[in-house]
This record gives C-alpha cells, sequence and structure tokens, in this order.
C-alpha cells in the first residue's frame, strides 16, 4: 500500500518528464514580448537624445501605463529568456552535476535580475527620489 | 578514420550549406545575445533607480563606441529574433514548410531584420541630431 494514486506514480514519467508546458509558455511569452517589445522600442526612440537624460527617463518610467507595461515586459522577458537559456544548457552542457547546476544558476540569475529591474520601475514610479 | 573501405553515413560537410541552417543557428545565437540584453536592460533600469550619478555612470557606458556597438548589435537580434519568431510560429501552425516557402521566409526574414535595423537607426541619428 503506498500513499501516492497510481496516477501520480506515471504523472511526469515519459522521458521529457513533462508535458507541452515548456512549448506553450515559449510561444505565449513571444507573442506578449512582441508586442511589449515593439512599444519599449518605439518609446524609446521616440524619447532619443543623446544621452538620454534622466529627468525624461525617470518622468517616463514614472507615469502609470509605462510602469504597468515596464513590468509586464521584464517578467514576459525573464520567463522567456529563461526557457530559452534552459534550453541551450540542455543541450550544450554536459555531466549531470554541471548541467543541473548551471540551469539553477540561469533560474536564479533571471529571478534576480527581473526582480532588481522590476523593483527599480516600482522606486522610480513612486518617486522615492521627490 | 574510414580505414575500413566501408561508406560513411553522409557528413553534414558534403551538402552545401542551406540558408534554413544559418537562420536556425542565428536564431539562438541572437536569443542568447537577447538574454545578455535583458541583463543590461536590468542593469540600466537599477542604475536609474539608484539617482542621477549612478544612471550617468551606465548610460556613459552605453554611449561609449562598445556600448553603441552592443545597442546596434541588440537591435538587430531583436529584430531578427522577432522576424524569425513569427517565422516559427507560422510553422507551429503548420504553414510554410515546404522547401521552397521554407528559404523564402529565411530570406525574407533576414532582409526586414537588416532593414528595420537600419531604419531604427537612421531615426535615431535623425532625432538626436
Amino acid at each position: 500500500m503506498n500513499l501516492r494514486s497510481p496516477l501520480s506514480h506515471v504523472l511526469g514519467s515519459g522521458s521529457a518528464k513533462e508535458g507541452t508546458d515548456h512549448f506553450w509558455g515559449q510561444r505565449v511569452s513571444a507573442v506578449a514580448l512582441a508586442i511589449l517589445g515593439i512599444w519599449f522600442l518605439f518609446s524609446l526612440v521616440t524619447m532619443a537624445s543623446a544621452p538620454l537624460d534622466y529627468a525624461a527617463l525617470a518622468d517616463w518610467v514614472g507615469r502609470t501605463s509605462n510602469s504597468v507595461l515596464l513590468i509586464l515586459l521584464l517578467l514576459a522577458l525573464a520567463y522567456h529568456s529563461s526557457l530559452g537559456i534552459e534550453v541551450i544548457i540542455e543541450d550544450y552542457v554536459h555531466g549531470p552535476f554541471l548541467k543541473v547546476v548551471s540551469l539553477i544558476f540561469s533560474k536564479f540569475a533571471h529571478i534576480a535580475f527581473a526582480s532588481g529591474a522590476i523593483f527599480a520601475v516600482l522606486k522610480l514610479a513612486f518617486g522615492a527620489n521627490g | 578514420m574510414n580505414d575500413s573501405g566501408r561508406p560513411l553515413s553522409p557528413h553534414l560537410s558534403v551538402y552545401r550549406w542551406p540558408i534554413t541552417m544559418t537562420l536556425s543557428i542565428l536564431h539562438r545565437v541572437t536569443g542568447a545575445g537577447l538574454s545578455v540584453g535583458f541583463v543590461a536592460l536590468a542593469i540600466w533600469l537599477m542604475s536609474a533607480a539608484g539617482g542621477a550619478e549612478t544612471y550617468a555612470s551606465v548610460n556613459g557606458c552605453l554611449h561609449s563606441t562598445l556600448g553603441r556597438l552592443l545597442l546596434i548589435g541588440w537591435s538587430f537580434a531583436f529584430f531578427f529574433h522577432l522576424s524569425n519568431g513569427v517565422r516559427h510560429l507560422f510553422w507551429d501552425v503548420g504553414m510554410g514548410f515546404e522547401k521552397h516557402q521554407a528559404n523564402a521566409s529565411a530570406w525574407f526574414v533576414i532582409v526586414l531584420a537588416i532593414v528595420l535595423t537600419l531604419a531604427l537607426w537612421a531615426n535615431i541619428m535623425g532625432a538626436v541630431q
């Protein structure tokens, strides 16, 4: 007698250990990034001056719609990038130990930079500098 | 290597290099480059949150020659990965798999990415002047 149900025993036991989550996550985040990426690039170009000065940037980031879209961009970007780097590591890093360490490092780095960048957007938006 | 005299299975180098292979490789390379760009974007935003001074130093790096080259590279990588990503989405729904279609879309993606990159930088140069 085992605590695990027969279903729990077979779920995820294929060679991929998962279903089509990776595929779908990559595609859906790609669509989100196509929209958000073009918006971000377009915004940067319309703000372009050499160099893009601090006050103009802080003002732009501070507008609510921009802050929200920037955070969405950062979330989608970190997620999509994480999925992509994951595949690259799986393809080129051999040896189970090094592979798992690289995968964990990549996840941590993506989450860390995303958190840092999102916090930065919030800080600019809530006007910590006045 | 082939001292047995028996035929080897065809090696990649006996084929003429197809354009679709170049795009497949470029998609991965530009994707990896854009991941580095994500880190740069995060650092740039965090520097802005750190105040005008830290922002100015990071912005200074971006406006150096190396910084400009990186920005041009990232913009091309973005347009390429975006265009080729859309090409992949068409494949995902089963469209465009014929050899002539895949070759045509490959060239279309390359030309589009280059044109968009040039248009972007022409626009930026125009705005800066």
